[in-house]
């Protein structure tokens, strides 16, 4: 590990990218994001790159689909109207099977909404905000480090499993500043691209990338190959967190900046002789069900918090299976919970 | 340890440069740092603030619901942020620009004219840095050397020259007492 840095979220997941050897950025601003394209628009012509700021969420989104065609590792970033705006593009090139990362600085919604933190787009990211049977991997960083790690961790992912990454942060991640430690070389894994359109060389037959198949039985083929690229996927990257859950009487699932709050309130729970457990998903999708089976005999019940109305609720309770009961506390609009009010929410549980 | 300071006035002011600053500090006394600029609606009507958190532990939530320490350049932040200074905890404010008192008996008030010194320094720019000083003095929160470092490491080089003379604003601060 080298120097320390005090930076901004935004700033950190540009410059994980630039160390991932991401070399095209195409996006459009929007707060609370817009310091990546800022950092970007700066840097990038410095490495040979390309920054491109599009025309509209669209276009940048389609402009991912060319680059990542042509085998490059790219990169596109937005918050939550924005990425709406992206979602056919998504699913195209989750059909498509090309590598790309996308990063959503989530405000709260619907519609045009608040700039302030939010995780209201759980679902959006992890159903498929786009249609058709895909998925893509969501990673959902709780601090500026980890947000590092796991953006450069995103393009091997991406370029593994010819896949889409989503980072997700809440609006207070990519605004925050925190100390980061860069490594002194990227784990950057190589990984030949023998699909890629990069032209014949009039040597080999030419590569066709796309997302048409007009044949039920080619498309029926086709839907059974990515599926099984999930189940792979779901088999190998899952990422999770936990902490003192053994013997916990209730175990808090809380991903992102909400499961730092989480830990201010475990000390405060201890104090009134109550152990909370936190399970913390950092792969939304791939959700970490085997964690939740895990403890699932352990507590008296699960409390989710989340800053929406309940979505990742849906996940915990189908993975602890009607074990044991599954409480929820949300908050929306950009408002965030404090310490007490979790507290209060937990004594609730732990009395009744 | 665990310092909980929220920085609040105009935009302007300089108060994200300062919670920079104090984080940068932190940093380089190893200590958990973290540093949240508003960046919403809130700013609007006068509390542009940034919420800084230094602590010798890993730090929990970045947003802070309550606060040793308020610096407060401006009246509507004040009147925003007094209520969440803990009992026991400090209250500075820039006496140049903030008439108002607070309504508090369980906490030490420090009431500099920051501003009106800066001027009279000749860079009215350092009026955050001389309200830090006092910070520093009040809490022990950094070391007062490490501040010049800082400075060295976050200024953009053309702007070094200026670090004497913010030395100075920081020892004014550092050494103000009411009369």
């Amino acid at each position: 590990m080298g120097e320390k840095f005090l930076m901004k979220g935004n700033e950190v997941i540009a410059e994980a990218a630039l160390r991932a050897g991401c070399r095209f950025y195409f996006g459009y601003p929007i707060t609370p994001q817009t310091e990546i394209a800022h950092y970007l628009a700066k840097k990038m012509p410095e490495v040979g790159g390309t920054f491109l700021q599009a025309e509209s969420e669209t276009a940048a989104i389609n402009m991912v689909y060319g680059a990542a065609s042509a085998g490059v590792r790219v990169m596109t970033s937005s918050s939550s109207p924005g990425i709406s705006l992206k979602q056919e593009g998504i699913s195209f090139i989750a059909c498509a099977e090309l590598p790309a990362v996308i990063v959503n600085i989530v405000r709260c919604g619907p519609g045009l909404g608040g700039i302030l933190p939010a995780q209201c787009d759980y679902f959006q990211a992890v159903k498929g905000g786009g249609h058709g049977d895909y998925k893509m991997v969501v990673l959902a960083p709780y601090s500026i480090q980890e947000l590092y790690e796991l953006t450069v961790d995103a393009f091997n992912i991406s370029d593994k499993y010819r896949t889409i990454t989503m980072i997700m942060g809440e609006g207070i991640l990519g605004q925050m500043m925190e100390t980061v430690e860069f490594k002194d070389v990227e784990n950057n894994i190589h990984i030949e691209k023998p699909w890629a359109t990069t032209g014949t060389g009039m040597k080999r037959e030419k590569n066709i990338i796309t997302s048409i198949y007009i044949k039920p039985e080619v498309l029926e083929e086709h839907n059974r190959k990515l599926q099984a690229k999930y189940k792979e996927i779901e088999k190998n990257e899952i990422r999770v967190e936990s902490y003192n859950c053994e013997d916990a009487d209730v175990i808090v699932a809380a991903f992102g900046t909400v499961a730092r709050i989480i830990s201010n309130v475990i000390p405060m729970a201890q104090k009134e002789g109550i152990k909370v457990g936190l399970i913390r998903p950092i792969s939304l999708w791939p959700f970490p069900v085997k964690e939740f089976e895990k403890y699932a005999h352990v507590p008296k019940a699960f409390l989710t918090v989340e800053l929406n109305a309940g979505q990742m609720l849906e996940d915990v309770r189908l993975a602890v299976n009607g074990k044991k009961p599954v409480h929820f506390h949300g908050r929306m609009g950009g408002m965030i919970p404090d310490e007490a009010e979790i507290l209060e929410e937990i004594k609730k549980i732990t009395r009744s | 340890m665990i310092e909980k300071v929220i920085i609040s006035g105009f935009g302007g002011q300089g108060v994200l440069s300062a919670g920079r600053i104090l984080a940068y500090c932190g940093m380089l006394e190893n200590r958990s740092v973290s540093c949240l600029p508003s960046y919403g609606p809130e700013m609007r009507g006068g509390t542009a603030n940034c919420h800084v958190i230094v602590s010798d532990k890993a730090i929990g939530s970045p947003v802070l619901n309550n606060a040793t320490s308020l610096i407060v350049m401006n009246n509507p932040s004040l009147e925003k942020f007094e209520k969440v200074v803990e009992t026991g905890g400090l209250i500075i404010m820039d006496s140049s620009l903030v008439n108002n008192i607070p309504n508090r008996d369980d906490i030490s008030l420090y009431s500099i004219p920051a501003t009106k010194t800066a001027f009279d320094m000749g860079n009215i720019t350092f009026a955050n840095i001389i309200l830090l000083g006092k910070l520093i003095s009040a809490t022990g929160i950094v070391l007062k050397e490490n501040f010049e470092k800082a400075l060295y490491k976050i200024l953009p080089e053309k702007k070094h020259n200026l670090i004497p003379q913010e030395m100075e604003a920081l020892e004014y601060g550092f050494n103000y007492s009411a009369e």
